[in-house]
């Protein structure tokens, strides 16, 4: 018998579901009443999550799953449920505490807005959506809410829908996620296909149990690719990454929502979950599937580093940073470290929002002004936000010790060191984190030191609405540093189902003096580029960039994301382009002309048609109605009207009757 | 059962009945009429069927006959006119009676005498009508109501439009 | 006395009605050739139950009584139809009512 919290974990995302019902029906002046009802499902979502995570803290690896027919077509039953495990407990408690510092903080930077009772609704749908993901312990079940996470980020990022790069934007994340949810469709028709079933965990014959792995076998490696391509649309990888930096057309609370808390969080979620289907017959830890995964993961965030060190648009920058972490943990998850990656993921859930909220509080302080160049000095003007930005810009750089992102990214190498496969992506990923630090230092520079410059002018400190959340996040990150220290690495061993012992041993190991300094690297590297640009002159926009100055072609290189927007827009868009005239061409002249063609012959026949009716049918019937009215005309004239003439039909009639019988006897 | 009664009486009716329907005058062939059922009355009891003999009685000649006697008299302007006669019903009617005749006479079974038979008294045919007829009973009795009001409503003075 | 000899004069009754029925152009003769015809099947129904084989049941008797009334009714809508004929065309010849010419 399953406790009460497993059987009815579905409330976690129904409730903020209800929430973002109801709050469609406000009219547009309830701000209030919106924002109460969108906090409120949250509140009760991060209860009822924290009775989830205190109930698989009672025994290492708890796993509990509930079952249920959704409907039956023939002899097939389309089962869907819900599982309750270390990995969806800490997603939840993570989502629903992020997502509820956003909400908050959305009140003061939506204030104005005047479609604030529509922007909550959107909120709590999208948070609805990303619980759904996370609870579902079926593939179909996942599937139907990773569409809905889609579809409320194509209205959140399309908000803004009268402004037309928002709605461009929109519309380039719905389509790009789309190309990978294809490959993620085609995958769970093939899981369906060769293993029957679409249930994680069903005792012993789910998909990811003994029995489901031992019906796919040599697919398997298919499968995961395919789902791997969902994962790569919707986590931003390289090549599908392009929208995610697009996205930041949307309000700054969404960014952090998709970048920190749920949609991106889903891709590398996703791989996590179906970890075993990447894995089946590993030799060494190494896959086929899994090595595609490291590539891609090493690629995306080495590539994403280096153009983030080019950007000039606040957010841009972060989200670039974002593409490169989840980068990170894809490397992490290929090489085997799961705990490790999704360790990232959460502590990357807390300091991606800070960071993405303290933005938000910079733009909102700056009146909605979002280049770097154009800011500086904040420091003194907005304390609040640059303490805690600069606690989220640490963690992100992986500053030692006390930032919980450091010891996560610390594990990472640990564990990308030891993989069999290649060394290559170690060196990789250590030079990942060098680039991280610079360009975090240098945004650091631009926009909190130095003189004041054009947009700083007139800069305020957010209100408390805004400022608080900030606070908790930064204190949220500093506390996870706690149980994710090697020589306590709780949280590792509670998401692989272990034991936690405390060793103080473990604290020191040379991959930690190795990290600790190419992070110094980056920070003093930075310094050292950047050190000028604050002194620059006040009240007007900043000069020409140190690494321009230095090399002007790679900064236009990097400045322009690679080109690689352009080189789809080249290759992929124009052929889709050229696909559609050929398409309009051959409907035009080919297909038109063939469908006429066939018309023309069904009007020869119909004329033929015609005139044998006329000619032939019509006659036929003429001939026939003049013969049935001549005898009609006979035989009116038996019906003289003269009673006894009948009678005596009748008397002869008998008399036939009679002679008949008598003659027959 | 006498002969000589019966072939006077199949004589007689004969000849009323050809009277009635070949005398030219309405009214002699209307009391023809009533002489040839009074005929047909005194075959039935001569078959010991008395009471149909005398139903045959009342209902004819106490009633049928008077109708017709009446209905001559309301259409009476129509009577004087002279009318021809259809001689192709009486061959007709000839051939008809040939036929019968020959079937009749050609049926060796059917030349038997009567079986002597207890009388059948009025109080048996009462017991009968109302055991085991007593439904066509109560349907003849529904008949003559719709026949009685049918008629009743047929001789109304039409409406004038 | 026979069944057969019987039987032809209630054959003869028959033909002289129907004689009537067919010859006569007035309406009432024609009622009249009916009522002998019907006079005729009654006389049959009668000499059948007399000459059958089990004349204790009076199931002959019994249709004949039944016909009478039937066509005592019969009589009564007949006449009146002739009436009603007669006040319609003024006539009761039934060579001039042929309405039901086609």
């Amino acid at each position: 018998m399953n406790p009460w919290i497993v059987s009815n974990i579905w409330l976690v995302p129904a409730v903020p579901f209800a929430a973002s019902l109801s709050i469609l029906f406000l009219r547009n002046s309830r701000r209030t009443g919106a924002a109460a009802l969108a906090i409120i499902g949250q509140v009760v979502s991060l209860a009822l999550s924290i009775l989830a995570f205190l109930l698989t803290l009672q025994t290492p690896g708890y796993r509990a799953f509930h079952n249920f027919t959704w409907f039956t077509f023939g002899e097939h039953a389309v089962r869907i449920g819900w599982v309750l495990d270390p990995l969806a407990a800490a997603m939840l408690l993570m989502i629903t505490l992020v997502g509820l510092c956003i909400f908050i903080f959305s009140i003061g930077y939506m204030a104005e807005d005047k479609s604030f009772t529509r922007f909550f609704a959107y909120l709590s749908f999208f948070s609805a959506a990303m619980l759904g993901v996370v609870i579902a312990n079926s593939l179909l079940l996942l599937f139907v809410c990773w569409e809905l996470v889609g579809l409320a980020s194509y209205l959140l990022i399309g908000f803004w829908i009268d402004k037309p790069s928002a709605a461009a934007a929109a519309k380039k994340a719905f389509i790009t996620t789309r190309i990978g949810d294809l490959g993620f469709f085609l995958g769970i028709l093939w899981l369906y296909g060769g293993s029957g079933t679409l249930l994680f965990y069903d005792d012993g014959r789910g998909c990811l149990e003994n029995a489901g792995l031992l019906a796919l076998s040599a697919s398997a490696t298919f499968v995961a690719l395919l789902i791997f391509f969902g994962s790569v649309g919707k986590s931003g990888q390289f090549p599908l990454h392009v929208w995610l930096p697009d996205a930041m057309e949307g309000p700054t609370p969404v960014s952090a929502l998709i970048h920190a808390a749920t949609m991106v969080a889903a891709g590398v979620f996703l791989v996590a979950r179906v970890y075993p289907l990447f894995s089946l017959g590993a030799i060494n830890g190494v896959t086929p599937s899994l090595t595609v995964v490291v590539w891609i993961g090493v690629i995306t965030g080495l590539m994403a580093a280096f153009i983030a060190l080019a950007q000039s648009d606040m957010k841009r920058i972060l989200a670039y940073s974002t593409v490169s972490q989840l980068g990170l943990m894809m490397v992490s998850l290929g090489v085997g470290g799961v705990a490790a990656g999704i360790m990232h993921l959460l502590a990357h859930g807390f300091f991606k929002a800070l960071l993405f909220l303290g933005s938000g509080s910079v733009i909102h302080g700056c009146h909605h002004e979002q280049d770097i160049r154009k800011m500086g000095g904040l420091r003194r003007l907005m304390p609040v936000t640059f303490v805690t930005y600069a606690v989220g810009m640490m963690t992100l750089s992986g500053v030692p010790l006390f930032f919980s992102g450091a010891w996560t990214k610390e594990e990472i190498l640990h564990v990308t060191a030891h993989w069999p496969g290649s060394h290559v992506p170690h060196y990789l990923m250590m030079a990942g984190v060098v680039l991280t630090a610079l360009y975090m230092t240098r945004q650091m520079i631009y926009v909190f030191f130095g003189n004041r410059r054009v947009a700083s002018e007139q800069a305020h400190e957010s209100p408390s609405v805004m400022t608080r959340p900030l606070i908790v996040l930064a204190f949220c990150t500093i506390i996870l540093s706690v149980v994710l220290t090697p020589a306590w690495p709780w949280l590792h061993d509670y998401l692989s189902g272990a034991t936690p012992q405390f060793d103080f041993a473990r604290l020191i190991q040379p991959m930690l003096f190795v990290s600790f300094a190419l992070v110094a690297a980056g920070i003093g590297l930075g310094l050292l580029m950047y050190r000028n640009v604050g002194s620059q002159d006040r009240h007007r926009t900043a000069d020409t960039d140190p690494l321009e100055q230095a090399q002007p072609a790679l900064f236009r290189f990097l400045e322009n994301k690679m080109w690689l927007d352009e080189l789809y827009a080249h290759t992929v868009i124009a052929f889709s382009a050229f696909a559609a005239r050929v398409s309009d061409w051959m409907d035009r002249y080919v297909w038109d002309g063939f469908v006429r063609g066939v018309g023309r012959v069904g009007q020869l026949f119909g004329i033929f048609t015609a005139n044998v009716d006329e000619r032939g049918i019509n006659a036929g019937v003429d001939e026939s109605v003049t013969g049935t009215r001549g005898l009609g005309r006979l035989m009116s004239m038996a019906h003289s009207g003269q009673v006894q003439t009948y009678l005596g039909a009748i008397a002869i009639g008998m008399l036939a009757l009679l002679l008949f019988y008598a003659w027959l006897a | 059962m006498n002969s000589a009664a019966f072939f006077i009486i199949a004589i007689l009716t004969i000849a009323a009945a050809l009277a009635a329907a070949s005398l030219r005058t309405l009214i002699h062939a209307a009391l023809s009429f009533a002489l040839a059922f009074v005929g047909v009355a005194a075959f039935f009891f001569l078959l010991g069927a008395e009471f149909v003999g005398l139903v045959q009685v009342f209902v004819y000649i106490g009633a049928v006959a008077v109708l017709i006697v009446f209905t001559i008299l309301l259409t009476r302007r129509d009577v004087g006119k002279d009318r021809g006669f259809n001689w192709s019903g009486v061959v007709v009617a000839v051939a008809v009676f040939a036929g019968l005749l020959w079937a009749i006479l050609k049926t060796p079974m059917l030349s038997i005498a009567a079986p002597p038979i207890e009388a059948l008294t009025v109080k048996r045919i009462g017991e009968v009508l109302m055991t085991d007829y007593v439904w066509p009973l109560q349907c003849v009795g529904l008949v003559l109501t719709a026949a009685l009001i049918g008629a009743l409503i047929l001789v109304m003075e039409e409406k004038r439009e | 006395m026979t069944l057969s000899i019987l039987l032809v004069v209630s054959a003869a009754l028959f033909c002289i009605g129907l004689l009537a029925a067919l010859s006569r152009r007035h309406a009432i003769f024609i009622l009249i050739g009916i009522e002998m015809m019907l006079a005729a099947a009654n006389l049959n129904f009668i000499a059948f139950w007399r000459f059958g084989p089990q004349p204790q049941q009076p199931t002959g008797v019994m249709v004949a009584i039944f016909a009478i009334a039937i066509a005592a009714a019969e009589a009564a809508v007949g006449l009146a139809l002739v009436i009603a004929v007669y006040r319609h065309y003024r006539t009761t010849n039934v060579d001039e009512l042929d309405q039901l010419k086609g």
